[in-house]
């Protein structure tokens, strides 16, 4: 063995109980570590996973990007406009059939039509205001997961019957509605109809479950009393993470407002790096604090090697040589904690997430991990570097000694 | 004539601090080979203060140490350290091994600091060091196993692993009992007459000092007497 690695291992192990403490620290800083972020990270993709799969990835709905120019700002260079009434304008996408056409032919994944209105749904005597939406069930199972979010009935369920309804298994739970229950909807337009409902979903989100209702397009454009309208177009991208730069694309070529889930969810995501600095910050600390065993033991041992520092010297090692040997001291006591560290931390991460528990916030029953070789290098790096910040200053001490003061000490 | 192996320049050591302190002052010496040399005077005189400053474990005020007719004021440290490891062996009044190691490995020590031999070639100097001096039986002993006076061999021993052709020795007998004394005092002179190593011994024994070759004594840091085999 080399023989610095021979001093420095010699040292450690002949204090092994100030080592096992300094080494015990360093791998529960570690293994807290590792188990903080990826619990933190198997709940932030979990989270982000679920938004992304609640939400279409991109919707394009028919509001103008740029509000409708008046016939006067086309001939005159300047315009003042008093008490002007604009021009009533036909809601809904222009030809959305050839719009949709034409953004398959390029947009990688699904696009699928679909109807937002609102309506009062009557039930026994109770009323609700409801988002009623309208959708065509053979593309809808492309850009959502409401397919796999049924508890009752299919989609197809929605040929079923004419005017035929899927309704949140909450907002059914609160009416008390059931599959074959016949409910009223009367729309903000005026219209009013009789629907069947013919299954309900569980999507997870409350307000989703509370509030929504999936009808077939044809029965939202009656709420609508527009034929023919379609006033969203819902998009499902191959990778979601490209769903903004698709979204700004299909933004120009439409005219359309077009936003992506990310831009949607804007104020959750800015939330979730903040959480991830709050996140990273505490596991440094951690580390930190481990760091500070690694410190005491390493500055114990020079404090207590003096007079062999003095003999090495005498005997002609560099100070480099003397540095040396207790910095990987300290290398050592951080990479043997770190090893350990990677045990107890996949341990303690397999521990929690083996856990079974019920909250009435959310429909998980265990903590969602993300397991990644990247948090235990990254908790090894952080543990290395301040193991080696720990054994330097003390090494460096050491190194510095003058050995006449030492030799003359000891006799 | 022969170049000396160390010589003092006019060395002169100050420490420095409110009072400065003269702990050795404008000394000359020059060592020559196969000489036994004592360093005598009274406590506190400078006698180990220059026994450092000759084997460079101190740095002078003013004045230079040649080692081998080769001037040491310039050298870094890292070079002064070369000369420690390659040139100059000590042996200090207590024994100074590393308590952890065992008596072989604290032998070897030097020599795989200097790196130019084969471990297996290390062991077996070792070893044999360690046989010479009649502690083969104890080899695989730490330190705190052995006597005094074994622990003074096993630190000649020590100091004599890289072959240097110099022993520095700081009252190498001054913790020992009468027989390890004479014991230890056997293998220095053995060491001049047998193996045609240099000896530098600082003590205040004037009967060890009476049986060496040649005698310095130091009074107040200043060169007093030289005194010559006759």
């Amino acid at each position: 063995m080399n023989l610095i690695l021979t001093i420095a291992w010699t040292h450690v192990r002949h204090r092994a109980r100030q080592t096992l403490v300094a080494i015990a620290g360093v791998m529960t800083g570690v293994g807290f570590s590792i188990m903080m972020a990826e619990m933190m990270e198997g709940s932030q993709d979990d989270f982000i996973k679920t938004l992304v799969d609640a939400l279409p990835h991109i919707s394009v709905t028919d509001e103008l990007r740029q509000p409708t120019r008046q016939p006067a700002e086309a001939i005159y260079t300047a315009a003042e406009f008093h008490g002007l009434t604009p021009e009533v304008r036909r809601p809904g996408i222009k030809n959305p059939m050839a719009t949709i056409a034409s953004l398959q032919t390029w947009v990688p994944g699904a696009l699928t039509p679909s109807v937002q209105s609102k309506a009062v749904l009557r039930f026994a005597g109770r009323n609700l205001t409801t988002s009623i939406i309208g959708i065509d069930p053979r593309t809808e199972a492309d850009v959502s997961n409401l397919a796999i979010h049924m508890r009752q009935g299919t989609l197809t369920s929605l040929y079923r019957s004419s005017n035929a309804i899927l309704l949140g298994d909450r907002l059914a739970n609160k009416i008390g509605a059931r599959v074959n229950s016949n409910i009223t909807l009367a729309s903000a337009e005026g219209a009013s109809m009789s629907a069947t409902v013919v299954g309900t979903f569980h999507s997870g989100f409350r307000a989703t479950d509370e509030t929504t209702g999936y009808v077939l397009l044809k029965t939202a454009q009656i709420l609508e009393k527009q034929t023919g309208i379609v006033n969203e177009i819902r998009v499902r991208t191959r990778d979601p993470m490209q769903a903004r730069l698709i979204s700004e694309r299909i933004g120009e070529q439409t005219g359309y407002k077009s936003i992506s889930w990310q831009e949607a969810q804007e104020d959750l995501l800015s939330a979730i790096t903040l959480r991830n600095v709050l996140m990273y910050t505490i596991v440094g600390a951690i580390l930190l604090v481990a760091s500070f065993g690694t410190y005491n033991i390493i500055s114990t041992i020079t404090h207590e090697k003096t007079r062999d520092i003095a003999i090495l010297k005498s005997l002609g090692f560099e100070d480099r040589t003397i540095k040396a040997i207790f910095i990987i001291e300290a290398l050592l006591v951080g990479f043997v904690g770190a090893m350990l560290g990677w045990i107890f931390g996949y341990l303690l991460t397999r521990g929690l997430a083996s856990l079974d528990f019920k909250t009435p916030f959310s429909d998980y029953n265990h903590l969602p991990v993300q397991y990644s070789a990247k948090h235990y290098l990254l908790a090894t790096g952080v543990a290395l570097l301040s193991s080696l910040v720990a054994g330097y200053f003390p090494a460096r001490g050491a190194a510095r000694l003058h050995l006449v003061d030492i030799i003359r000490g000891a006799t | 004539m022969s170049t000396a192996l160390i010589e003092a320049r006019q060395v002169t050591k100050i420490l420095s601090g409110i009072v400065p302190v003269t702990l050795v002052h404008d000394i000359n010496l020059a060592i020559m080979p196969r000489e036994f040399i004592a360093i005598t005077g009274p406590s506190g005189s400078g006698k180990s203060s220059l026994l450092y400053l000759l084997g460079l474990l101190d740095l002078p005020t003013s004045g230079d140490v040649l080692i081998d007719g080769q001037s040491t004021t310039d050298m870094t440290e890292q070079q002064r350290a070369r000369v420690r490891l390659s040139r100059l062996g000590f042996v200090f009044q207590f024994h100074f091994l590393l308590p952890e190691f065992s008596i072989t490995e604290n032998v070897a020590l030097p020599m795989r600091a200097l790196g130019r031999l084969s471990p297996r070639t290390i062991t077996a100097r070792a070893e044999e060091l360690l046989e010479s001096f009649g502690l083969s039986d104890h080899r695989h002993k730490t330190p705190d196993q052995l006597s005094g006076g074994q622990r003074q061999r096993v630190a000649v021993a020590r100091a004599l692993a890289n072959d240097p052709p110099i022993i520095l020795a700081d009252e190498p007998t001054g913790s020992l009992d009468s027989v390890a004394t004479a014991q230890v005092f056997r293998i220095l002179r053995d060491l001049v007459t047998l193996h045609g190593k240099t000896v530098v011994a600082v003590t205040h024994d004037l009967n060890l000092a009476a049986q060496m070759h040649r005698r310095v004594h130091v009074v107040d840091g200043r060169l007093t007497k030289d005194l010559h085999p006759a």
